[in-house]
């Protein structure tokens, strides 16, 4: 009897998981006795990070799309057939189409997305770049810039944790080559009392603002924002003026997590350390899609993903668990157009980010094109 | 009848307690608590700080030795 692999969601995530259980079961799968399938939403496989660069020209936007399918080993059949409902007791997954896929082995993989519409005036009021749109329209209000204030808004939760300081000091640079930077005033705004929620990397940017002159404001959790009166106001009571906002949205999890009752927000109660959702020993989670507090990046998704394939592997191959994830996670950190650093860390070790250099921006650079190979379960 | 949710953040570098209750208050109720544990020493100050600014309502900080759990209400 065949055992079936079901993977909702064709992000970084389910991508990887496939490509690494095809290899790892190559001879299970060419025998029948293992069978992998995903469903995903969309025709291509976009390289979201690279969101980052459209806003100031610096990528092409072709370079962020591959065809989803050719990034998919061919032995995964692909439905672009959104999920509308995740039945964990019934082992089964319902597509918008109406047809039923059943499974023995689920992954739910099924990310996050941006919800300015959650408050007030945000989406009429605000530039963002976390998507295509949001990245394209900034891209063409900052052609049009010409000075004035720029508020950098972050809001809570949100994946890419670094990227809100990523694009502040990008801006940064980007007023200056366009020499406007004396004409312009740079605000950034945090949720919570620093300006990271990485402490060391908080300590690191705050020295480097001030050196900047890029102002900030902490505890700042957006209320709502007048697009009329240009002023965006905090729940703490703060309110900033802007010429320029940009945010950073608050996410959701996806509405098929949250309409069959997985969890609130979209977000799946997972095992932090098995990457099983909680209650189950059938369904694994993975990647923003999880509640684990931890970062939301593509990062996390990968070191999750490849402890999902040993572990999906060893049950079905062995009977046994093979290994826990210890929570690890790296991130890039543009510290403006020319140079960069990285930060790591897991559950027990703390992140210690090293002085920005040239030679990682420029190793950034380079992963921006071997993301392709990370997604194909090869790097 | 107001409910609770535990946020277990004993180790959680990034987004760190404090992100993980502000996300959480978007998602429960008003008069919901949520508690959050923490082996961040900076969460029992930051926390109660925080709800002060806010008005959530700080309900309760307890030491556990090696983490400290911190209960807050939704109050708006």
């Amino acid at each position: 009897m065949t055992k079936k692999i079901l993977i909702v969601g064709g992000g970084l995530a389910g991508t990887i998981i496939a490509n690494g259980l095809c290899r790892q079961m190559s001879r299970e799968i060419r025998g029948g006795e293992i069978s992998i399938a995903m469903i995903g939403n969309s025709e291509t496989h976009m390289y979201q990070p690279g969101l980052l660069y459209v806003p100031f020209g610096k990528i092409r936007e072709h370079e962020l799309f591959r065809s989803q399918r050719k990034v998919l080993d061919r032995r995964v059949p692909y439905f672009i057939d959104p999920a509308t409902n995740i039945d964990v007791e019934g082992k089964k997954v319902t597509t918008e189409s109406g047809k039923v896929h059943s499974y023995d082995y689920l992954v739910i993989a099924t990310g996050s997305r941006i919800m300015p519409q959650s408050i007030p005036g945000m989406e009429e009021g605000a530039h963002w770049f976390y998507d295509l749109d949001g990245a394209r329209k900034m891209r063409d209000a900052l052609d049009k810039f010409e000075g004035g204030k720029v508020v950098v808004n972050v809001n809570a939760p949100h994946k890419c944790p670094v990227a809100p300081l990523e694009i502040t000091f990008m801006l940064y640079d980007f007023f200056s080559e366009k020499g406007i930077l004396d004409k312009c005033e740079i605000t950034y705004t945090y949720p919570i009392g620093r300006l990271h929620a990485l402490e060391p990397v908080a300590l690191w940017a705050q020295p480097e603002m001030d050196k900047f002159g890029i102002k900030y404001e902490t505890f700042f959790n957006t209320k709502d924002v007048d697009p009329g009166g240009k002023t965006i106001t905090s729940e703490e009571g703060v309110t900033l003026p802007y010429d320029l906002l940009v945010t950073i949205p608050p996410h959701n999890g996806a509405q098929v997590v949250i309409d069959s009752d997985l969890g609130a927000g979209g977000w799946v109660p997972t095992d932090r350390n098995k990457l099983l959702r909680e209650g189950s020993t059938d369904v694994f989670v993975c990647g923003d899609t999880t509640n684990i507090p931890i970062s939301k990046a593509g990062s996390t998704a990968h070191f999750e993903a490849d402890t999902i394939i040993d572990n999906l592997t060893s049950l079905l191959t062995e009977n046994r668990w093979a290994r826990n994830y210890d929570g690890k996670v790296f991130c890039f950190v543009e510290t403006g157009l020319k140079e960069g650093t990285y930060v790591w860390f897991n559950y027990t070790t703390p992140p210690n980010p090293g002085p920005p250099s040239q030679m990682i921006h420029w190793f950034k650079l380079a992963y921006n094109r071997l993301y392709w190979l990370s997604a194909r379960g090869l790097l | 009848m107001s409910e609770r949710t535990t946020i277990d953040a004993r180790g959680a570098f990034c987004p760190g307690p404090l992100m993980e209750l502000i996300a959480t208050l978007k998602l429960v109720q008003i008069g919901d608590e949520i508690e959050i544990l923490s082996t961040d020493k900076g969460t029992a100050q930051d926390v109660p700080e925080w709800c002060a600014k806010v008005g959530h309502q700080h309900v309760e900080t307890v030491d556990h030795g090696k983490h400290w759990s911190v209960v807050v209400r939704k109050a708006k």
